[in-house]
């Protein structure tokens, strides 16, 4: 172990049935430093957290931590704090009904008779050190997200600990509280705690970060120096693109849609919605494919959700056909013609108990009417039509949908979605966690359909398949729309250069 | 003798198929009592035709007993499985409310006075308006739990407190009695026919439930919003409304399972009235099989699971179980029902079945 390094994590490995999630890690941490985690989608980051607090155990690797003198065994959460690691999640963990004070205390050993005045005492003085403005005797759900989420740091470091991880602390925080947190955080780096700090926003790395280590796809990319990596250096190490290759990339583009139509259909102007997306316009030709892309957190999924009426719309207008719409739930937006396939297949997307057949015909269904059911011969025809079409893989239309792998249940989503013909069809992430026969098929068939005339917004985490498939791109950071690409500007590179924006590195 | 194998084979299949439907429960819990009735007296299945004080004829038995006094049980079984299967909840307030149905209906029938010699209004707008009053109660739970997100039990627990003081209210607390034999005929005979009432509006109940079920898409709402609240408004339903409407579907049962209590006594007593009877409900849709926590859902499952409350009932007031006794009596019966239901042991058989196959094989 390194002199300063109060943490050493070694060939870490893990796996996953199907997936190796973490292969040969390593991970240092030093004393008095703020460590930022980063890696997309998938690159192990949560796995090589949840392996370092207990919540996995790891398959192969080491543990170290400072005046230890062999590996740590870490199995259990509790292990995890008992020898100073601690986590706060970007889910208040903490209860909302109980006092500041009692939160704090909540769990540990106090002994069967407390007095609760000391106690409360002892809290105030923590705060009070911590310049975290709370009172001890105050109810945790009176106070805002920010505090709540510093009176968890505030119990970590009462209880001695020397690891903090701080799990996207800054995603429900607005600018003002964010920058308590970060003089909090520089407090307790002073003291020589060694935090971990996970986040999507890249300004926040730079801002208070010293370390970057990149993960990609379980694998190790690189510990860097904050002032040796520059902020595209960062995107192309995240997204796994070196430049030299990307000039290739921009070759192999091998269906380049052609912009015949100028027909706007759909048109958003100022849009806003209540899951925090700065104000945005958005427009789609007809039988033309564009897309949002940034990186994971950077709004491209909020952005598609407010044109569906999925979050509710705060601001701003949107318009089909030159007229203005009013979208205030997706019913509306179905109604108009639009189909939305979720990123997030569980939640939103499948009703896992029902059959196939019946998560087939359900939105078709719902347009129809309350009234107006499929008889049951007309509901098999449309299920083993889109069955043979899209190539589903399951026992029958009668099995549930949860027991078809996720490849398979994104098919179904895709066949209800097409079944109701719709003039404008949105993708957020379709292509997430598939094989990839099946990734190709839907590109594919993306494609098809725009070249029929549909309208399609596709999202995707691989910018490959978005320069595929996509003939306008547009490029969000921080929840806000930083960029527009189409034609030329189509490349790895200049997606890469307008995601990391205002390099001032 | 091969032949005699594959034969063998099948039906083990057939038996684990069995034992995986959902409606195989009640059933057995059903057959289960209907043998130990068997062994213990076979009169308990003794019909007779006899002819009542009015001189009609009228069929009775223990069986007709069933019949008849699990038909409000089953009617409240129909709209409490909609409510669990689109809310993952229940509602405990059917028994007070039905007790303020009630209380309507005799108020409309009575007037001002509360012993009048003949009916003040015809029984159907007495009916009609106390459908009325209770599908607004039903409502009023499902606005609190559908547009509040109150937890069902907490919701309806309100109108469980308060039902029974609010019937008695409605009626100035006077017993009001009805003197008409047309009104005695929901909860008694159709002047001919011998077979109780309140069966025939039991299968009613069933059929509009079954008609319903297949002419809308009430079914596939429920489950989707009881399995999926967030794809389902993705798939643009609005969940908050679908739960409303199973409450106020409950409502509708409610007021009819109210006039055939009523009807029974021609009076009403605003704290005995259908006392208990929403845990009764809530177990004929757990007897049924139907997840508590919602989803997919069985109506068949859960309208035999009341009749096989009834049957247990029935039997143990045939044992002549003491009626402050019965309710522990069924309990042990209750607990032994569920135990045996639970997919622990339902799976265990399934297994048992698939061993005694495999072992068959290996001898073969």
């Amino acid at each position: 172990m390194k002199d300063n390094s109060i943490l050493e994590m070694k060939n870490i490995n893990k796996r996953f049935p199907g997936v190796k999630a973490l292969q040969d890690v390593n991970f240092t941490l030093c004393k008095g430093e703020i460590h930022a985690l980063m890696g997309e989608n998938g690159a192990g980051k949560s796995t090589l957290i949840k392996v370092l607090t207990g919540v996995y155990e790891k398959d192969e690797g080491q543990i170290y931590l400072e005046g230890i003198d062999k590996p740590v065994s870490i199995k259990i959460p509790q292990d995890a704090q008992k020898l100073g690691i601690s986590t706060v999640y970007q889910e208040i963990t903490l209860c909302p009904n109980l006092t500041v004070a009692e939160n704090i205390w909540i769990g540990r050993e106090v002994g069967a008779i407390r007095n609760w005045k000391k106690m409360n005492e002892k809290v105030d003085e923590i705060l009070k050190t911590l310049d975290i403005p709370a009172k001890s005797t105050q109810q945790l759900s009176s106070c805002s997200i920010a505090i709540q989420q510093m009176v968890a740091i505030a119990r970590a470091v009462d209880m001695d600990c020397k690891v903090l991880i701080l799990d996207e602390p800054t995603s429900s925080l607005d600018d003002q509280e964010v920058k308590k947190l970060f003089q909090l955080m520089n407090d307790l780096k002073k003291r020589g705690v060694g935090i971990v700090f996970v986040t999507h926003f890249l300004d926040q790395v730079y801002e208070v970060c010293d370390k970057i280590t990149v993960l990609r796809d379980g694998k190790l990319v690189g510990e860097y120096e904050i002032k040796d990596l520059s902020r595209m250096d960062l995107v192309s190490k995240m997204l796994g693109k070196e430049f030299q290759d990307i000039t290739n990339i921009g070759e192999t583009k091998t269906v380049y849609h052609e912009k015949d139509s100028t027909l706007r259909v759909f048109e958003a102007n100022k849009l806003e919605s209540n899951s925090g997306i700065k104000p945005f316009d958005f427009y789609i030709n007809k039988g033309e494919i564009n897309g949002f892309t940034g990186l994971l957190g950077s709004g491209r999924s909020e952005s598609v959700r407010a044109i569906f009426g999925a979050d509710k719309i705060t601001g701003g207008s949107i318009l089909k056909n030159g007229s203005k719409i009013k979208i205030s739930n997706p019913i509306d937006a179905m109604k108009n013609g639009i189909a939305y396939i979720p990123e997030d297949r569980k939640v939103d997307g499948i009703i896992g108990d029902l059959s196939v057949r019946e998560n087939i015909i359900l939105a078709l269904q719902v347009l129809n009417g309350f009234f107006r059911p499929f008889s049951k011969a007309k509901a098999n025809q449309f299920a083993s039509e889109y069955i043979k079409l899209l190539e589903i893989k399951t026992a029958s239309a009668d099995t549930p949908i949860k027991s078809l792998s996720g490849g398979n249940q994104q098919k179904v989503i895709l066949a209800r979605w097409l079944l109701t013909h719709p003039e404008y069809l949105i993708l957020d992430e379709p292509t997430r966690g598939i094989d990839i026969g099946t990734k190709v098929e839907i590109q594919k068939l993306v494609l098809k359909l725009a070249s029929e005339g549909m309208c399609v917004t596709f999202i995707s985490s691989e910018t490959d398949e978005m320069l595929r498939t996509c003939s306008r791109l547009i490029v969000m950071r921080d929840r806000k729309v930083v960029g527009e690409l189409s034609g030329d500007e189509l490349s790895a590179n200049m997606i890469m250069s307008t995601i990391a924006g205002g390099d001032k590195n | 003798m091969h032949k005699n194998e594959t034969k063998k084979g099948n039906l083990l299949d057939f038996m684990k198929g069995i034992f995986r439907m959902q409606i195989f429960i009640p059933i057995a819990a059903l057959l289960l009592l209907a043998i130990f009735n068997l062994i213990n007296d076979p009169s308990f299945y003794k019909i007779t035709l006899g002819y009542n004080s009015v001189g009609n004829p009228v069929l009775s038995g223990y069986l007709m007993t069933i019949l008849d006094y699990g038909s409000e049980l089953a009617i409240l079984a129909i709209g409490m499985t909609i409510v669990t299967a689109a809310t993952g909840g229940q509602d405990i307030s059917v028994g007070a409310a039905i007790a303020i149905s009630g209380s309507v209906i005799l108020r409309i029938l009575c007037g001002t006075s509360s012993r009048p010699d003949s009916l003040q209004a015809p029984i159907i707008v007495a009916f009609l308006v106390s459908c009325l009053v209770a599908m607004i109660f039903g409502a009023f739970n499902g606005v609190l739990v559908a547009h509040f997100k109150i937890q069902p039990m907490i919701a309806t627990l309100i109108l469980f407190t308060a039902g029974r003081s609010i019937a008695a209210w409605i009626n100035n607390n006077e017993l009001p009695i009805v003197n008409d034999t047309t009104f005695s005929i929901f909860g008694g005979f159709i002047p001919g026919i011998p077979i109780p009432t309140p069966f025939f509006i039991a299968l009613g109940c069933m059929a509009i439930a079954a008609i319903v079920l297949k002419f809308t898409n009430l079914g596939l709402y429920t489950k989707a919003v009881g399995i999926n609240e967030r794809s389902s408004r993705m798939n643009g339903l609005n969940p908050s409304f679908v739960k409303f409407l199973t409450f106020v579907i409950l409502g509708l049962c409610v007021a009819v399972a109210a006039l055939i209590k009523v009807s029974r006594l021609s009076s009403i007593n605003y704290s005995v009235i259908a006392k208990d009877i929403e845990m009764d409900a809530i177990l004929a849709v757990a007897l049924g099989a139907n997840a508590l926590s919602g989803g997919k859902f069985n109506l068949a499952a859960s309208i035999l699971g009341a009749y096989v409350i009834q049957f247990l009932t029935t039997t143990l007031y045939k044992m002549n179980v003491q009626s402050d006794a019965l309710s522990a009596y069924k309990a042990v019966v209750v607990i032994l029902l569920v135990v045996i239901s639970s997919p622990v042991v339902r799976e265990k058989a399934v297994a048992l079945f698939k061993q005694k196959k495999k072992l068959e094989k290996e001898v073969v």
